[in-house]
C-alpha cells in the first residue's frame, strides 16, 4: 500500500510523461513529413488575404444571387429530406437493437454492426460508390446522406433509449402491458426530446455535408460552387459560402429555439 | 394467499444470490424485507413478478404458481402485482393522470393500449385515487414538475388501479425526505388494510420497518434468518443480520 503523497507524485509523473510523450509524436511526425512548422503557421495569414481579396463578393456577383438562392434551398430540402428519412428507419432499427427493447444478443450484435458500417465509410466514398449506380443525380446525394446519418442515428438513439427508458420500461412491464404498448406508452414519450434534437442537429450537419456531397455528385449548391470555382469566378464563389454561411447559421438559431421550447 | 417456496437463483455458478428462501403472506399484510445491501432483497422482489428469472423453487399466488406461467398467463399475474420503485420509474413527460392509467394497460388489447384509449370508468377511477393519495389537482401536471414524494404516490395510484393483490415496494422511501418518507409508508400502510393487500417492502430503515410493518422477513447473505411478526424482531436478529451493533440506530 503506498502512500498518499507517493501515489500523488507518481501521478503528477504520470502526467508529464503523457504530455511529454504526445509532443514527441507531434516533433516526430513533423521530421517524418519534413513539415516546416514555422512557414506553415505564418502561410495562415497570407492565405487568409488572398481569400479577403479574391472571395470579397462583388456587385457583379449579384447576379449570381438568384441561382445560388435556388441552389441553396435545393440543398437544404434535401438535407431535410434525407435526415427525416433516415431517423424514421433509425428509430425503427435502434429499437430493435437496443439492450433494453432489442429482442435478443445476436440481433443487437448485427444491429450495431449495421450502424458502425455505415459510419465508418466516409461521406465521400458513399458518393463516389453511389455515384456509379445513380448518375449524377439528386437521387445520388440523398442516398450518400441518408446512409450516413442512418449510421449515426442508430448508434445514437440505441444510446438514448438505453439511457433514459430502461427504468420507465421495467415498470410499465411490471404492470402487465404487452411490448408495444410499453414501446408507445413510455418508451416513445420518453425518449422524444432527447430524439428530436439530434435530428435537428443532424438537420444542419447534412446541410453542410451535402455541400460536399454536391462537389461530387454535380447537384444543389456544391455543384455551382464548384462551376465558379473552377470557371474563376472566384467572386461569386465567395457569395456562395457567405449565402451557405448564413443559411447555416440561420438553422442553428431555428433549432436552438425549437430545443429550448421542447426540452 | 402468497406462498414462496424453497426459491432459488444465482447470477454467477458456484455464487447463489438466493438459497432455500421460503415464507408465506395472508391478504392484508404489510410486510417489510430487511437485510444489508446485496443480501438478496431487490432478488427476492423481482422474482415475486418475475422481472428476474430465478433458478428453482415455487412463486405460489392464490393456489397458481406464477414461475410455471407462459407469457400471457405471466400478463395475467403481473396485471395483480402492483410495483412501486425507489426512482418512481415514470414517464416523466406525461402527465399525472396519464401515468395512473398505465397501470389499466395489462387488462387492454394491444391496439388500445398502444394508442392510450381509456374508458371513462378508467379515468374517473384514476381520479379517485388520486383523491386517494392526494393528488387530485395536479391530475394534468407534468410528473417531472412534481417532488420526489408526490412522484412515489402517482406510483402507487399507478399499483393501485391495476387492481392488484400485490405491490411490491422496491426501496420505496430510499430517495425521499423524512417526512415525504412517513407520508408514503402510512398511505401503503392504509392501503394495504383498506384493499386488503400484500404489500411487500425492501427497507433500509430498521425504525420504519418496525413502525409500520405486520411481518418482517430478515435476509442475509441470500439466507432468510428471520420470518415472524414486527414486535418479535430483537436487537440480537438485528445483530446477526447486520454482523455489527446497530442498535444505536434505532434511538
Amino acid at each position: 500500500m503506498q502512500s498518499p503523497t507517493n501515489f500523488l507524485k507518481h501521478k503528477g509523473w504520470h502526467q508529464t510523461a503523457i504530455i511529454a510523450i504526445i509532443g514527441g509524436i507531434y516533433v516526430f511526425a513533423s521530421w517524418i513529413l519534413s513539415f516546416d512548422n514555422l512557414a506553415g503557421f505564418t502561410a495562415i495569414p497570407r492565405a487568409f488575404a488572398w481569400l479577403g481579396v479574391n472571395f470579397k463578393p462583388t456587385s457583379s456577383s449579384m447576379e449570381f444571387l438568384p441561382k445560388i438562392w435556388q441552389k441553396l434551398i435545393q440543398t437544404v430540402l434535401l438535407a431535410i429530406s434525407s435526415t427525416v428519412v433516415a431517423s424514421a428507419i433509425s428509430i425503427f432499427i435502434a429499437l430493435l437493437g437496443s439492450k433494453v427493447t432489442g429482442i435478443n444478443g445476436t440481433v443487437q450484435t448485427i444491429v450495431r454492426g449495421i450502424a458502425s458500417f455505415f459510419r465508418n465509410i466516409p461521406l465521400v466514398a458513399w458518393s463516389m460508390i453511389l455515384l456509379f449506380s445513380f448518375k449524377q443525380s439528386d437521387f445520388t446525394g440523398f442516398l450518400a446522406l441518408l446512409l450516413l446519418s442512418i449510421g449515426y442515428l442508430i448508434r445514437a438513439f440505441m444510446e438514448i433509449i438505453e439511457d433514459e427508458a430502461s427504468e420507465t420500461m421495467l415498470a410499465l412491464k411490471a404492470t402487465g402491458a404487452s411490448y408495444f404498448q410499453v414501446i408507445f406508452q413510455a418508451v416513445l414519450p420518453q425518449i422524444l426530446p432527447s430524439i428530436l434534437s439530434w435530428i435537428l442537429y443532424t438537420i444542419e450537419n447534412n446541410v453542410r455535408d451535402a455541400t460536399l456531397v454536391g462537389i461530387l455528385t454535380g447537384t444543389g449548391i456544391g455543384f455551382i460552387f464548384d462551376v465558379y470555382f473552377k470557371s474563376f469566378r472566384y467572386d461569386a464563389a465567395g457569395m456562395t459560402v457567405l449565402a451557405i454561411i448564413i443559411v447555416v447559421i440561420a438553422l442553428e438559431t431555428i433549432s436552438n429555439q425549437i430545443r429550448r421550447v421542447i426540452l | 394467499m402468497l406462498e414462496v417456496k424453497n426459491l432459488q437463483k444465482s447470477y454467477e455458478k458456484d455464487k447463489p444470490a438466493l438459497t432455500d428462501i421460503s415464507f408465506n403472506i395472508k391478504p392484508g399484510t404489510f410486510v417489510a424485507i430487511i437485510g444489508p445491501s446485496g443480501a438478496g432483497k431487490t432478488t427476492i422482489l423481482r422474482s415475486l413478478n418475475q422481472l428476474i428469472k430465478d433458478d428453482d423453487g415455487q412463486i405460489i399466488l392464490d393456489g397458481k404458481d406464477i414461475r410455471t406461467a407462459n407469457k400471457e398467463q405471466l400478463r395475467k399475474f403481473r396485471r395483480q402485482i402492483g410495483m412501486v420503485f425507489q426512482n418512481y420509474n415514470l414517464v416523466e413527460r406525461l402527465t399525472v393522470i396519464e401515468n395512473v392509467l398505465h397501470g389499466r394497460l395489462g387488462y387492454k388489447s394491444t391496439l388500445a393500449g398502444v394508442f392510450g384509449k381509456y374508458t371513462q370508468e378508467e379515468k374517473e377511477e384514476a381520479m379517485s385515487l388520486l383523491k386517494k393519495v392526494g393528488l387530485e389537482n395536479f391530475a394534468l401536471k407534468r410528473c417531472s414538475e412534481l417532488s420526489g414524494g408526490q412522484k412515489q404516490r402517482v406510483g402507487i395510484a399507478r399499483s393501485l388501479i391495476q387492481h392488484p393483490k400485490v405491490i411490491l415496494c422496491d426501496e420505496p422511501i430510499a430517495s425521499l425526505d423524512p417526512a415525504s418518507a412517513q407520508n408514503v409508508m402510512e398511505l401503503l400502510k392504509r392501503l394495504t388494510d383498506e384493499y386488503n393487500l400484500i404489500c411487500i417492502a425492501n427497507l433500509h430503515q430498521i425504525n420504519m420497518a418496525k413502525k409500520y410493518a405486520d411481518q418482517i422477513i430478515g435476509i442475509r447473505k441470500g439466507h432468510l434468518v428471520f420470518d415472524e411478526d414486527a414486535d418479535l424482531l430483537s436487537e440480537d436478529i438485528l445483530r446477526t443480520l447486520y454482523d455489527q451493533d446497530i442498535t444505536k440506530e434505532l434511538e
